[in-house]
């Protein structure tokens, strides 16, 4: 199937421009103003941008295991409504993603999905904290990203011995879940003002900072690749800001509920606020927005969690954290971030594709929009104001924090490897 | 008023209606029959999803009283442990029809998910460490009987685990709405987090507080908590923090001591104290029910919640 993309904005790390762009057998094949296609399938790009399609680091599919959520293939479709062309699947899945078995399941799976899946694998065995899995075998199956996500890797020595034996694996991450379990333990919300008047055990800021902190050190001790999950304190983030302009080789990532929500919104005891990282203070949401502007934080990461309603029709302290986050984190990122000048589009386009991309070292997406590139892309409307519907949503579970929100920014298009997988909005698979 | 969540549902104007309405219950209860037909025709549950004998007892009692029909869920005895979920479970006894919903859970804000799930009324019995706001107006309806209408410049001084306590967090709001000056003593771990925008001032050593307190107010030590490392041992606590004989003769002879109940002889409260003249810890369980016909009348009887 051939393509042309017209009338839009072209913007990759490379810059802006005004073209279309010509798509032939998955592969982008010109670039440029006023192009033709005989018998190309169009996509109206009139008021829209082209970006290289969106790389999310941190997706829970929940397949295998929790598939009641998510499935590969829903949560796949929810991320190219989204405008991503790339997941990262977060291995706290049931069996884990720490065999090669599971990691060549969710490979197959993922090969079917109107996104491209790359599993991450856990760090240690079942996610214990114990022992380390297989990772030379895993990183041999094309894993680059290893986490026990959800859970911090809590014992130091572990941790050290984990960075220093990835040492030998190009390319490969280790991303930490910062949270000290002693700490944080029986926290349900940030600990401050807002958990001490609702009387929800909290877990304080320092819970994730000191893991930072430790992390920094061990990066320092060892020369591993360490990157942070989901930072969400204005203490991590001055941490990883320290660490980056001593030259140390630590990345981050930041949620968009973590630079959008406080734990204000806790106040109904509503747990499709409840998230781990947990939402904290507008000193925080501040810090994290400074962290995306200034380059401290590399990526924005959506987090998404589904989790079926009856696991959120319960007590604040009973349910499950998480909240989904790919049908809305591009109108999030712009509303929040670009049209209140904060950023600028290219760098929200960074955030949200080609750092990340290079981060996890995905070589096929991220652009640059150039022949010969796959044709991994993303056509949106940066002006279109639309209200979040929970019942809209693609992802089999229906938990977002933001149902009757109005933002701004919708994607139009989502191509990937040159086929249309969203077209005008509506998934075509 | 369609439920009672918590304390600032009410406010001032609203604990001082339920006070003149528990004084009229009162000499109720002290009838020979003590009953008269106010709810006749509503439906009264109890939902206990965490055990507690005396509260549900008392919401019970005041329902009978007021000539309501009541039915009683309690955690152990029934569909509560069969894994439903507690919107399935709120919904099923919704369906047969009901006008109040009294709910204790061991977890904070239940309550108020419930008032969102279903139309009748909810009252809050107990929610985790968040609020007993029946609790605090039955203290608030004690004090008073001892010592009028005038609360302002009050000294109040509650004693314990302010940080895990639903009945501080309800008392605070009630008794400084009312114009008493609440003081919170207990060691720093017993301590919510922060404390911002509380109208208390914090002190750490009782004996302090102990000569300028009109008040003083208990609260019950949980044995767990020592070995949450909150504090070395229950003996250190009853050593530091423990309502002692010796401590009472520092208080002012014309104070009185509280207590929710039931006490730990011997740990937070010596087993002397309750038979101090000044103590009115037994007139607390007796209060209990009078304030309790009051919010249950407040809430159904003057026409509001479901049609009969």
């Amino acid at each position: 199937m051939n393509l042309l993309i017209q009338g839009g904005t072209v913007i990759d790390a490379g810059g802006s421009r005004r073209a279309d762009v010509v798509v032939r057998d998955g592969v982008i094949a010109e670039v440029g103003e006023k192009l033709t296609a005989a018998g190309a399938t169009v996509l109206e790009a009139d008021g829209c941008i082209v970006s290289p399609g969106f790389v999310d680091l941190h997706t829970h599919l929940r397949e295998p295991g929790g598939e009641d959520a998510e499935t590969i293939e829903t949560g796949a479709r929810a991320g190219a409504l989204g405008g991503y062309t790339a997941l990262v699947a977060m291995p706290n899945t049931n069996p884990p993603i720490d065999t090669a078995a599971v990691v060549e399941q969710v490979l197959r799976v993922g090969r079917a999905a109107p996104c491209d899946v790359y599993p991450s694998a856990c760090i240690t065995k079942a996610r214990a904290g114990e022992e380390l899995a297989p990772l030379g075998e895993l990183h041999g199956l094309g894993v680059r990203i290893f986490t026990d996500d959800g859970t911090c890797v809590a014992d130091a020595g572990l941790m050290r011995r984990a960075l220093e034996y990835a040492r030998a694996l190009p390319g490969a991450v280790l991303a930490q879940h910062c949270e000290d379990p002693q700490l944080a333990r029986g926290g349900h919300m940030n600990e401050g003002s807002m958990s001490s008047w609702l009387g929800v055990p909290g877990m304080p800021a320092e819970a994730e900072s000191v893991v930072v902190a430790r992390d920094i050190a061990l990066a320092g001790l060892t020369g591993g690749r360490v990157h942070f999950l989901h930072l969400s304190t204005a203490a991590s983030i001055e941490l990883v800001r320290a660490a980056k302009a001593k030259g140390l080789a630590v990345t981050a990532e930041a949620a968009p509920h973590h630079f959008t929500l406080t734990d204000a919104l806790c106040c109904g005891y509503d747990p499709l606020f409840k998230v781990n990282p947990p939402l904290r203070t507008d000193d925080d949401v501040k810090a994290v927005k400074e962290g995306l502007a200034d380059g401290t934080i590399d990526a924005i990461a959506t987090d998404h969690a589904p989790h079926p309603a009856q696991e959120k029709e319960k007590a604040f302290d009973e349910a499950p954290p998480g909240m989904l986050g790919l049908e809305t984190a591009l109108a999030l990122t712009l509303t929040e971030l670009v049209i209140p000048g904060l950023i600028d589009l290219p760098r929200a386009l960074a955030l949200l594709s080609w750092q990340p991309a290079r981060l996890a070292g995905i070589a096929g997406h991220g652009g640059p929009i150039a022949p010969g590139r796959p044709a991994q892309l993303a056509v949106f409307d940066p002006e279109a104001v639309w209200e979040v519907d929970p019942t809209r949503l693609a992802s089999r579970s229906r938990n977002t924090p933001y149902a009757g929100r109005k933002l701004t920014g919708k994607v139009r298009h989502t191509v990937l490897a040159g086929e249309p997988v969203v077209i005008d909005g509506q998934a075509q698979r | 008023m369609k439920h009672l969540l918590g304390i600032d549902d009410l406010g001032a104007d609203g604990i001082g209606e339920v006070l003149r309405l528990a004084d009229s219950f009162l000499e109720v209860t002290r009838r020979d029959i003590p009953k008269v037909p106010a709810l006749r025709g509503k439906t009264v549950v109890s939902m206990f999803y965490e055990d507690s004998t005396r509260t549900r007892l008392s919401f019970e009692t005041a329902a009978k009283r007021l000539s309501a029909d009541t039915m009683t869920f309690s955690a152990g005895s029934s569909s509560l442990r069969k894994g439903e979920s507690l919107l399935d479970t709120v919904r099923t006894v919704e369906a047969m029809g009901i006008d109040a919903l009294v709910v204790r859970h061991r977890s904070s804000g239940v309550p108020q998910r419930i008032a969102g799930w279903i139309d009748a009324s909810i009252v809050n019995a107990g929610d985790g460490w968040h609020e007993h706001p029946t609790q605090a107006l039955l203290d608030a309806f004690t004090l008073r009987r001892h010592r009028g209408d005038n609360f302002a410049g009050m000294k109040v001084s509650i004693v314990g685990d302010i940080k895990h306590s639903r009945v501080a967090r309800s008392n605070v709001k009630a008794l400084s709405s009312l114009g008493a000056e609440v003081t919170l003593v207990g060691p720093p771990t017993l301590m919510p987090p922060d404390l911002e925008g509380w109208p208390v001032t914090v002190n750490y050593d009782i004996d302090e507080v102990l000569p300028t307190t009109d008040v003083l107010y208990v609260l019950r030590i949980q044995r767990e908590r020592q070995s949450e490392a909150l504090f070395p041992s229950l003996r250190e606590y009853a050593t530091r923090y423990g309502v002692t004989t010796e401590r009472l003769a520092r208080l002012p002879a014309d104070a009185l001591v509280m207590h929710p109940g039931p006490t730990n002889r011997g740990v937070e409260i010596d087993a002397l104290v309750a038979d101090d003249p000044r103590s009115v810890i037994n007139e607390q369980v007796a209060n209990g029910v009078a304030v309790r016909m009051a919010v249950l009348y407040m809430l159904l009887g003057s026409g509001e919640g479901r049609a009969a």
